[in-house]
C-alpha cells in the first residue's frame, strides 16, 4: 500500500499533484481529458475584483522548449467567478484553490473578503504576474512590498494564503522569507520568467505586449534550483511549479523540497498531463518502494 | 463524476500526405472518433513530435470521409511545426484532438462560400454539407489548389492578385465582376478581407458567418490566448472577448469586433 496523501498547511490533498493558476481554466474545459476526481487540487485561474479585459492578441508565442504568455489576467471578475466556477469544481472530490490577482491591496482584499464564505480551500495571491503594468509582479519584487502584502491580506483571509513568488528577482529566498514574515501560510513557485520573441522575417515583437513569461520545459532546471534554495529558507510548504512535463519531472521537484507540484504548460503539450502525472508518481513510488510520498520531499543530496 | 466527453484525443494514422500547391499540403488522417463527430467549419489540434515544440498546431478539417473513419487537412507550411507534419509519410502516427470550435451553422439560404488563401480548406467540408444554391468565391494569389473538388460542389468563381485566373483582384471584385447575389456568406480568410465581407454583408443586409483565426495555446478555451474582439460582453468571459477556438472559430459578423 502506498500513500500519495500530503498535508499543504492543514489542507489534507489525495496526491501532490495540482494545476497551475491560467493553465487549466477553472477545469471545466479539461474536465473533457482527465477525471478531475483523481487530482490533489485545482488551482483556478486568477480572478480579480472585476472582469478584466487582458491584454491584445498575439498572447503566446512558441519559443525552443517552451513559450511566452502575455494574457494580461483576463478574468470575468469574482461574481461571475463564484456564480459559475466555485459550483462547478464543488461537483468534483479534489481541493479547490483560488488564484486572486489585483492592481492594488485593497483590490486583493476585495477578492480575499467575497471568497470568505466560499468553499474554497486555499488562495494563492498573485503578486508576481509579469503581463499587467499594475500589481501582479510590483508587489513581487521587493521583501518589503511582499512582507506587507501579505499581512494585510491574512487580515482579511479565512481560508489559508499561499503567495506566489516571481523567479524574477536577484535572491529569491529572500521573497521567501519575507511572505514568511508577512503570515504565509505556503508558497508557490516559480511564476514565469520575462522574456521577448522576436520575428525575424517581420521584424516585429512576437507578442503584442513585447515582453512576455517563459514557461515550459525550458525553465524546469530554474524553477527545480529555486525550490530548493526556498526549501531550505523557509519552514513553510512549497508547491513546486516550472516546466513539470511528467512524473519524472515532478518527482524532481519534490525532491527539491515541494510539497506539492502543480502541472501548467504541459496541459497544452498533453491534456491528459495531469492524471498521467498522477499514475506516474505512484509508478515512480512501487519501482523505489517508498511507502509515503511524503519522504521524498526535500530528500536530495 | 465521470469525465465529460465531446472531444477526443486520439493517435491517427496517416493515410497519404501530398503537397497540392507550393508548400501547401494535404494530409488524409484515420481516426476512430474525430472524424465521425466532426461538423463543417471546425478544427483538429495536431500536435508535434518533436518535444521543443509544445504547442499544438490547429488546423482546419478541409474535409470529412465518415466512411472511413477520416479527415482531411490542407495547410501551408508556417513554421517548424507545420514543417515536421509536411516530412511525414503514409502511415506515421499523430496525436490529434477534435473537433474544436463550432463550425459553421448550415443555413438553407443562397449562399456565398468565400475563401482566401488558406482560409479556403474549410469551405470545401461545408460545400459538401449545404444542401442549397451555392456560389463559390475564391481568392488566391496566383496558384490554385482544391479547385476540382469545389467544382463539384457548386458554381466557383475566381480571383487572383496577379490575374492570372478569374477576376484580376480580391473575392469582393470577382462577386461584383461576375453580378453574384445571396442571402447568407460563409467566409474563412485573412482579416483584411472578413472586415471587408462584413461591411459588404452589412450594406447588403446579409448573414454574414466568418471564421476566425488567433494564435492558440491550449486550443480547448482554458487558457484565454485566441481571444478576439467582441462588440458585446461575452456571457463565457464576461468581457468583450470571445475564445476563437471554443466560442468560434465560426462568428456571426456582427458579434465580433473587427
Amino acid at each position: 500500500m502506498i500513500h500519495t496523501e500530503i498535508n499543504l498547511c492543514g489542507i489534507p490533498l489525495k496526491n501532490p499533484v495540482m494545476t497551475a493558476s491560467g493553465t487549466f481554466g477553472s477545469g471545466a474545459e479539461y474536465a473533457e481529458f482527465v477525471d478531475l476526481n483523481r487530482l490533489g487540487a485545482v488551482v483556478t485561474k486568477g480572478v480579480a475584483s472585476v472582469p478584466w479585459e487582458g491584454n491584445p492578441t498575439p498572447r503566446v508565442a512558441e519559443v525552443y522548449g517552451g513559450m511566452l504568455n502575455a494574457i494580461g489576467l483576463q478574468n470575468p471578475g469574482i461574481d461571475l467567478f463564484i456564480e459559475r466556477d466555485i459550483p462547478f469544481l464543488k461537483k468534483y472530490h479534489t481541493k479547490i484553490v483560488v488564484n486572486v490577482c489585483g492592481r492594488t491591496t485593497e483590490e486583493y482584499i476585495a477578492v480575499v473578503e467575497r471568497l470568505a464564505d466560499q468553499p474554497v480551500d486555499l488562495l494563492e495571491i498573485n503578486i508576481s504576474c509579469p503581463n499587467v503594468e499594475a500589481g501582479g509582479i510590483a508587489f513581487g519584487q521587493n521583501p518589503k512590498t511582499v512582507e506587507t502584502i501579505t499581512r494585510e491580506i491574512k487580515k482579511y483571509a479565512k481560508q489559508p494564503v499561499m503567495m506566489k513568488l516571481s523567479p524574477n528577482v536577484t535572491d529569491i529566498t529572500e521573497m521567501a522569507r519575507a511572505a514568511e514574515a508577512g503570515g504565509a501560510d505556503a508558497l508557490s513557485l516559480i511564476n514565469t520568467i520575462t522574456g521577448m520573441k522576436i520575428d525575424i522575417h517581420r521584424r516585429k515583437f512576437a507578442l503584442a505586449n513585447r515582453t512576455g513569461g517563459l514557461s515550459g520545459p525550458a525553465v524546469h532546471p530554474v524553477a527545480v534550483r529555486m525550490v530548493y534554495q526556498t526549501f531550505h529558507a523557509v519552514g513553510i510548504p512549497i508547491v513546486g511549479m516550472g516546466g513539470i512535463m511528467n512524473a519524472d519531472d515532478a518527482i524532481e521537484m519534490i525532491l527539491a523540497g515541494a510539497s506539492a507540484i502543480a502541472v501548467g504548460t504541459a496541459n497544452f503539450a498533453n491534456p491528459k498531463a495531469t492524471e498521467e502525472i498522477v499514475d506516474g508518481i505512484e509508478a515512480y513510488m512501487r519501482r523505489y518502494g517508498v511507502k509515503d510520498v511524503r519522504e521524498l520531499i526535500g530528500c536530495v543530496s | 463524476m465521470a469525465k465529460e466527453r465531446g472531444k477526443f484525443e486520439e493517435t491517427a494514422i496517416i493515410i497519404r500526405q501530398e503537397e497540392i500547391a507550393d508548400n501547401i499540403y494535404s494530409m488524409w488522417l484515420r481516426t476512430e472518433q474525430i472524424a465521425v463527430h466532426t461538423k463543417p467549419g471546425q478544427f483538429i489540434s495536431i500536435y508535434c513530435r518533436d518535444g521543443s515544440m509544445l504547442l499544438p498546431r490547429p488546423i482546419s478539417v478541409c474535409e470529412v470521409d465518415k466512411s472511413d473513419g477520416a479527415v482531411r487537412v490542407v495547410y501551408r507550411v508556417a513554421g517548424k511545426g507545420t514543417a515536421e507534419f509536411a516530412k511525414f509519410r503514409t502511415g506515421k502516427h499523430l496525436k490529434i484532438v477534435g473537433p474544436l470550435g463550432n463550425g459553421f451553422p448550415l443555413l438553407d439560404k443562397k449562399a456565398f462560400l468565400i475563401g482566401g488563401g488558406i482560409g479556403i480548406p474549410p469551405l470545401l467540408e461545408l460545400a459538401k454539407k449545404l444542401d442549397c444554391e451555392k456560389q463559390i468565391i475564391l481568392g488566391f494569389k496566383d496558384e490554385l489548389f482544391l479547385l476540382e473538388e469545389f467544382c463539384s460542389r457548386g458554381e466557383v468563381y475566381l480571383a487572383t492578385e496577379d490575374g492570372s485566373a478569374g477576376t484580376r483582384g480580391n473575392v469582393l471584385d470577382a462577386i461584383r465582376d461576375n453580378h453574384l447575389e445571396a442571402e447568407v456568406v460563409y467566409a474563412c480568410g485573412p482579416l483584411p478581407m472578413l472586415r471587408a465581407l462584413k461591411s459588404y454583408a452589412a450594406e447588403k443586409d446579409m448573414i454574414c458567418y466568418l471564421s476566425m483565426e488567433e494564435r492558440m495555446a491550449c486550443g480547448i478555451g482554458a487558457c484565454l490566448a485566441c481571444v478576439c474582439k467582441s462588440t458585446g460582453i461575452d456571457p463565457h468571459t464576461n468581457v468583450k472577448n470571445k475564445r476563437v477556438c471554443k466560442e468560434g472559430p465560426v462568428f456571426l459578423a456582427e458579434e465580433v469586433d473587427l
